[in-house]
């Protein structure tokens, strides 16, 4: 894998050259926040940012999509029939996400591409996506991304890590996609050495900055009924008010759920987020609700990323460490304060 | 075609069965539009689709036909909320969609060659048609040693399938115990009394058994007691559960229980399998 140069003046050549192939999105700032929007003229983006309020799931998981489409016009021959919408999958850039965002996408594929069933909106919006990551030289207080098994120059995810050095970016091929990608956008200047070891400094320098740290060692072997049944979860759950926030905003949060709507005789079939927050979520049609106390649904949340994913998946907990559900809490409920009380019952 | 695992295929409503006295249940058989989707729908009993009405969303329903039965589904429908009333209102000849087979099943192989104990419930009696139908097929009949089933309703108007409950009665090579909650009907010539009651009377021994049980939550924890009472272990008692649902592939996250999905690790599990999973559902 190679180390390219990109010059910062020359930022936006590169990203006008991409987008002569691709839709390219890139983090824009929007009043207080940022988040990922197509590049234009206006938007040029800017890569100035900490991390966007929401995860860039919606990317390629759109809080609202149309799956399918159907006419109830009896007069039509496929009246009834639910049909698949068709739909475009143009080849698209995504810029500046990190590190942490790009592993969630990892940790969530196991769940729409399994063995035995591929969500095929989820694996065509994936396919048809360039990651180039930004590695985050100033990680916030909020961030724990070293504790569960990320970090803010992880290369898990994209197919190219950009490390911020001044005046240049060093741009890390990690794909042949991603190699290729450079080449389209006209980046061919070889790092030298210099920058290259200045490169691998700032990760560990980063690294060391992450000032939040959680334990995850045991949350494997403990037994799910002696979690399940833990004293802790009422004093965690107390001041929650079910606003479903955190899983909104969170990167690993995939929960859906799908309604049909009808506009006169056209019919669509629609998948939207939905949240295990909800007491909807789980209701019977006969009034039975496995999960009727908030207190049930706040363990579910934690107990879903940091135990059941840890033993279904054998891959980590369902958590990257971005911080978003702990910033974003009304009531301050911190998810790092519950790995210590999962991990060290 | 497509491969795409939330498309359902279009089907035909071909004929329509009220099953109860109140009404509230309706059997409704399924032809699919496409020769290629019948083909390729091979479905094992336990399993369970998602029913999809275009304009209304879709429902889980357990198969109740049998993969012995050719050429349609049987699907039985209790009125409850959206989408089970409004087919309720529907005719013979209306198109909705199936999507499966979804689940896992009943497991044949281990009671190959063991006493198959059948009780169900109320209207969760469905994927047990379709066990029974399948087992009592002259091609399966010999897998299998004595089957005894107990099946009960709270009155005579409110089970399931009667004509078929009559001509299994009869039978010998099938002990079927029907019973009712309570009857004012001075011809009724079954038994009287509560599911776990005549299980008690019946069934006497869990010896090379399994025992497949389906039913409202009450029947359930009392005939528990009651086979264990015989010695049946928690991996000879097999259950199926019902979690609300949207994918039914084990994607949307809806319908866990622990790190299970019901409708794709379940809905069929062993009590054993239950007991290392949280007490929530
Ligand atoms: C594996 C399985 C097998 C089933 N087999 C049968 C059967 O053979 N016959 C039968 O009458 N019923 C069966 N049910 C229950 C049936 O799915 C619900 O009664 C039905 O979904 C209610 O839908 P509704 O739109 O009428 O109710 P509403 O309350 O209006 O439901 C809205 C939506 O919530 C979901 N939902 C609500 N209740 C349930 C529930 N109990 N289970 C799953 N999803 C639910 C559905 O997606 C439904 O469209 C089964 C459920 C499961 C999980
Ligand atoms: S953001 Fe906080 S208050 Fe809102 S649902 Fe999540 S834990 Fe509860
Ligand atoms: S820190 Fe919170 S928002 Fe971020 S991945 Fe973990 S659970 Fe999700
Ligand atoms: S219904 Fe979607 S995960 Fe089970």
């Amino acid at each position: 894998m190679s180390d390219k140069i990109i010059k910062k003046e020359e930022l936006q050549d590169f990203l006008k050259a991409l987008k002569k192939a691709h839709e390219v999105f890139v983090p824009a700032k929007e009043k207080d926040f940022y988040r990922f929007n197509p590049l234009t003229d206006e938007n040029k983006g800017d890569l100035n940012f900490t991390n966007t309020r929401l995860s860039p799931k919606s990317l390629l998981f759109p809080q609202s999509e149309r799956i399918f489409e159907y006419t109830l016009d009896e007069e039509s021959s496929d009246a009834h029939i639910v049909k698949e919408s068709s739909k475009d999958y143009p080849s698209t850039v995504i810029i500046g996400i990190r590190p942490c965002d790009a592993k969630a996408m990892r940790l969530v594929d196991v769940n729409f591409n399994n063995p035995e069933f591929k969500d095929p909106w989820w694996v065509k919006h994936l396919e048809s996506m360039t990651f180039i990551g930004l590695g985050c030289n100033e990680p916030c207080s909020t961030c724990f991304c070293t504790s569960v098994g990320c970090g803010p120059f992880n290369e898990e995810g994209l197919d190219v890590l950009l490390f911020d050095l001044g005046e240049n970016f060093l741009a890390r091929a990690l794909t042949p996609k991603g190699e290729e990608l450079l080449k389209q956008g006209g980046v061919d200047k070889d790092a030298n050495s210099g920058l290259k070891k200045k490169a691998d400094e700032l990760k560990i320098e980063a690294e060391n900055k992450i000032s939040s740290h959680v334990p995850t060692d045991k949350l494997k072997e403990k037994k799910v009924d002696d979690l399940f049944n833990a004293p802790f979860w009422d004093d965690i759950a107390f001041a929650c008010i079910n606003c479903g926030t955190c899983t909104f905003l969170c990167p690993t949060c995939w929960c859906f759920d799908v309604q049909d709507e009808i506009t006169k005789k056209q019919g669509d079939r629609i998948r939207n987020w939905d949240s295990c927050m909800f007491p909807l979520f789980t209701l019977h049609a006969s009034g039975h609700n496995p999960r009727p106390e908030k207190v049930q649904r706040v363990r579910q949340r934690f107990m879903h990323k940091l135990k059941y994913y840890v033993d279904k998946y054998n891959n980590g907990v369902a958590c990257v460490g971005c911080g978003r559900c702990v910033k974003s809490c009304p009531v301050n409920i911190d998810i790092r304060e519950v790995f210590s009380l999962m991990n060290d019952l | 075609m497509s491969d795409n695992p939330y498309l359902p295929h279009p089907v035909r409503i071909e004929q329509i069965t009220i099953e109860t006295e109140d009404k509230n249940l309706r059997t409704f058989k399924l032809v699919f539009l496409n020769k290629a989707d019948e083909e390729k729908f091979t479905f094992i009993p336990g399993q369970f689709c998602e029913i999809s009405i275009a304009g209304k969303g879709e429902i889980p329903i357990g198969i109740a036909s049998s993969p012995t039965e050719k050429g349609f589904l049987l699907f039985t429908v209790n009125k409850t909320g959206v989408v089970t009333k409004y087919i309720h209102n529907m005719q013979e000849g209306d198109i909705i969609g199936v999507r499966g087979p979804l689940g896992n099943w009943y497991p044949w192989e281990a009671m190959e060659g063991k006493n198959v104990i059948v009780i169900g419930g109320g209207f969760a009696f469905t994927t047990l048609r379709s066990s029974i139908v399948y087992m009592l097929h002259p091609d399966n009949r010999n897998r299998f040693k004595d089957i005894i089933v107990v099946y009960g309703a709270r009155s005579p108007g409110l089970l399931l399938y009667r004509q078929e409950l009559a001509e299994w009665e009869k039978r010998d090579d099938i002990k079927f115990h029907i019973t009712v909650d309570a009857t004012d009907d001075p011809d009724w010539q079954y038994n009287v009394g509560f599911v776990p009651t005549i299980t008690e009377q019946k069934i006497t021994t869990s010896k090379d058994s399994y025992a497949l049980v389906c039913g409202p939550p009450i029947m359930i924890k009392f005939t528990q007691p009651v086979l264990e009472k015989v010695g049946f272990k928690p991996e000879q008692i097999i259950m199926s559960l019902e979690m609300r649902m949207k994918c039914g592939i084990g994607i949307c996250g809806r319908c866990n229980i622990g790190d299970q999905y019901v409708c794709k690790d379940g809905p069929v599990f062993t009590l054993a399998q239950l007991n290392e999973l949280p007490k929530e559902y």
